[in-house]
């Protein structure tokens, strides 16, 4: 059997557990009333079974499949960041381009391997050719705020998550036709530290980290997530081509910048008035409420792995 | 057959550019009512029809302006066949039937309409324009019709007036609880009423001024 699929057949087994605790939750604690917290985490865990498939399927897709996967994922989560922005109509054309032009082709440039102007692209081109077509519409009404907001949004939801498919594309000795891996190891070790901290929180939690920013993050969250998100790395290390000592350090880096990138991201709903940034994910809220820590690990990660494990 | 393919095609799209959501304040009427939303785009009906329930929506008609709609034959296909729409003639002078009895035969036959009282979709700043009196007429003569408001929100945004191409971005449809016409209530009142429940469904800015 393929690494692949051993990896989704314990992914699901671990969803299959976590399904069955929720039921007995429901069950012995709610006895079958409505319940917020066990409601709510049932609907999480049923979030879970559909976005696992989705991976699963896009993984069978290989390289393609992935790429066509986080453009949809970065397309959903732009969407949700511009519908939240300040814009105006004069902004119009800059958003369509933003949509229509940049994303398919930063994801282009990653289809077709072009590192030296898909790391670029959006951070130089974007940055310097939005606010230029902003500006033709000589509207100056909270200017800069408009277009620091089309490209904050382009720079999250494109450019970081397109990092995450631009790992298919590092050349690792030893490691050819095993690239997906890589973004297994990122998607999963980010997304169970997120999983760890809500449990470690919900358990243990006491002492808020910011409770201006998220009322949900606990110190005892964070460490206890982090840490037992970074074992579960160091465990991982034979899908990838660290040492367990590496898989556990690149595990803490990418914990650490996913459970800041969380933070950051709460700032800005807490400033834009919002709790949640969609309504896609039952149980979860928008794309980018799952996907606020991955946004933040990619482009680390990736450049962990170009700089020290390709030649 | 065509035609309910394309309804279905253009509710579905609606659906997938906008990822449209519903907010019912209380389950819909299921005796016939008139839906009355706010006027910002030509999307408008589409996006205030794709949300409804599917066998709600089945008996459901937008009212549409017959001047607009009956311009060319493409149009008048859209208007006539594919969306199903009740064509009324907006200029008094050009009238050979009543809209009000166009509309009422519709909630006669067990039929909603989807109504836009401002008259003109709204291209101003003003959030809603002043009300004609349609909504008022229907209302009275047909007593306890339920008239439910319904905010279409950031539609204006996707399609900005001189655009052409749309943009994703997330909408709502916000219903509230129906307005039904009291004994004795005046045109005026009554439309200040129906306005009032109408504007009092929109979204509070998120965003910081």
């Amino acid at each position: 059997m393929s690494e692949s699929a051993r990896l989704f057949l314990g992914i699901f087994a671990i969803l299959g557990l976590a399904t069955l605790i929720g039921q007995l939750l429901r069950w012995r604690v709610a006895r079958g009333q409505a319940h917020g917290v066990i409601d709510n985490l049932n609907q999480r865990i049923a979030a879970w079974w559909a976005m696992v498939a989705l991976v699963a399927l896009a993984f069978a897709g290989g390289k393609g499949g992935v790429i066509v996967l986080f453009a949809l994922l970065s397309l959903l989560a732009l969407r949700e960041f511009v519908t939240l922005s300040y814009t105006r109509r004069s902004d119009h054309v800059a958003l369509a381009m933003a949509f229509y032009v940049f994303l398919p082709l930063q994801y282009g440039l990653i289809w077709i391997e072009w590192y030296g102007l898909y790391s670029i692209f959006i951070p130089v081109y974007a940055f310097l050719f939005l606010p230029i077509v902003a500006a033709l519409r000589a509207d100056t009404n909270r200017f800069l705020e408009r277009i620091a907001e089309v490209q904050w949004a382009l720079m999250l939801a494109v450019f970081c998550l397109s990092h995450v498919p631009a790992l298919m594309t590092l050349e690792v000795p030893g490691y050819a036709g095993r690239n997906l891996l890589l973004i297994a190891f990122l998607v999963i070790v980010v997304q169970s530290s997120d999983v760890l901290q809500y449990v470690w929180g919900k358990l243990f939690g006491k002492h808020k980290v910011a409770p201006l920013l998220s009322p949900s993050k606990t110190w005892e969250g964070f460490v206890g997530g982090v840490a037992s998100a970074t074992a579960l790395g160091a465990a991982l290390y034979w899908i990838t081509p660290f040492t367990v000592g590496e898989a556990a350090v690149i595990a803490l880096a990418i914990n650490l910048m996913g459970f800041f990138g969380g933070l950051v991201m709460s700032g800005i709903k807490r400033d834009l008035g919002v709790k949640d940034w969609g309504h896609l994910i039952a149980g979860h809220g928008g794309v980018l409420d799952r996907l606020d820590s991955v946004l933040f690990a990619a482009p680390v990660y990736f450049h962990i792995v170009r700089y020290w494990y390709v030649p | 057959m065509l035609e309910r393919l394309l309804r279905s095609g253009l509710a579905t799209a609606a659906g997938l550019l906008t990822g449209v959501r519903a907010l019912w304040a209380e389950p819909p009427p299921t005796a016939p009512c008139v839906f009355y939303g706010n006027h910002v785009s030509h999307g408008d009906f589409v996006l205030l029809w794709a949300v409804l329930p599917p066998a709600l929506r089945k008996r459901t008609r937008p009212v549409a302006g017959a001047d607009y709609w009956d311009r060319d034959p493409l149009r008048r296909y859209i208007g006539r066949r594919v969306v199903r729409a009740v064509l009324i003639e907006r200029e008094r002078t050009r009238r050979r039937e009543d809209p009000i009895a166009q509309m009422d035969a519709v909630l006669a036959a067990g039929g909603n309409l989807i109504l836009f009282p401002e008259g003109t979709r709204n291209l101003g700043d003003a959030d809603l324009l002043p009300f004609r009196s349609g909504l008022y007429h229907l209302a009275a003569g047909r007593s306890g019709l339920p008239l439910v408001p319904a905010w279409i929100d950031n539609l204006h945004r996707v399609l900005p007036k001189g655009e052409f191409l749309p943009i994703p971005l997330l909408c709502t449809v916000r219903f509230g609880a129906p307005v039904v016409l009291m004994p004795g209530e005046g045109k005026g009142a009554f439309l200040d009423r129906a306005r009032a429940a109408l504007l009092a469904l929109k979204p509070v800015e998120a965003h910081r001024e």
